[in-house]
């Protein structure tokens, strides 16, 4: 028997879609902070390979008590990475790739600050828009619950 | 929640670019002292930076991370430079040893005035991204109102 859908399905891709730029937006302050450490390399996450494993799986354990249950209409019930890919953004560590160096530096430092500061900003809106987005869903429901006295 | 460790990341780095304008402006001061009568100037200091990571993995069963995905900044040691003080010929100066020669620090003003530029463009840097994500997180908290 199917579980009918919840009420909050439509808002799960865009709230997977906010925790992954969180965490995006912490691996750049990361490379920022260590603009300057020798030896260190910058690292950046393929935001949109990553989202698409996340809402590949279908599911968006936000703290069920058993993940098991939480199966959903497009489900591919892969067990072994319900339980990963949760809103701790646990699937986006473990895809960090490298940034390209730009230029070499003695110190092995490859961090490119115009670079960092720029994708910062870049993230920093899209971040908004995934707000906004989740806002406007939420404002939709809201009105579709609301009794409308005529 | 990702972001709020954004506030130790990027203030690790600026506390850590903070003791480095302390390192800068301590050889800046002693740019032009003299060797003591125990022979010894001022060596100009430097600030090694490694990357530290902020927090423990706060995530309940989460894997520990492979790569420092929030990488912090520390100060690990403050070297000295050991290269030879700057030699100047005055017999007449107080502190001339037996040969006429006072030895100065070994400080490069030119030097410390570029580290003091990049200290504080870096700090600059990380204060912006702490407001940034201070305001992207208020925008959060309004979610829904």
């Amino acid at each position: 028997m199917a579980l009918p859908p919840r009420l909050t399905q439509t808002l799960d891709f865009q709230a997977q879609a906010l925790v992954l730029r969180s965490e995006r937006q912490r691996v750049l302050a990361s490379n920022i902070a260590n603009a300057d450490t020798p030896g260190y390399v910058a690292r950046d996450m393929d935001f949109s390979k990553a989202l698409h494993e996340a809402t590949r799986h279908g599911t968006l354990n936000a703290g069920a008590p058993d993940g098991a249950a939480m199966s959903l209409t497009i489900a591919r019930p892969v067990a072994s990475h319900v339980g990963h890919m949760g809103l701790t953004g646990g699937g986006g560590v473990s895809t960090l790739a490298y940034a390209l160096a730009s230029q070499n530096s003695i110190d092995r430092n490859s961090v490119d600050m115009d670079r960092e500061r720029a994708t910062f900003a870049d993230n920093s809106v899209r971040y908004e828009a995934a707000l906004r987005f989740i806002n406007g869903s939420v404002r939709t429901m809201l009105d579709a619950i609301k009794p409308h006295n005529q | 929640m990702s972001m709020f460790q954004i506030f130790g990341i990027s203030g690790s780095a600026v506390s850590a670019q903070s003791q480095r304008l302390n390192v800068v402006a301590s050889n800046l001061a002693n740019v032009d002292t003299v060797a003591g009568p125990d022979g010894k100037a001022y060596k100009a200091k430097q600030v090694v930076f490694q990357t530290e990571l902020i927090g423990a993995s706060q995530t309940m069963g989460a894997p520990a991370d492979p790569v420092p995905s929030r990488a912090g900044v520390r100060v690990s040691t403050v070297q000295q430079d050991e290269s030879p003080g700057r030699r100047v010929f005055d017999p007449k100066h107080p502190a001339a040893d037996d040969q006429g020669y006072v030895t100065f620090s070994n400080v490069n003003a030119v030097d410390e005035m570029v580290n003091m530029i990049a200290a504080s463009r870096a700090y600059q840097n990380n204060v912006e991204v702490m407001s940034t994500a201070r305001s992207l997180l208020q925008k959060t908290l309004q979610l829904g109102q």
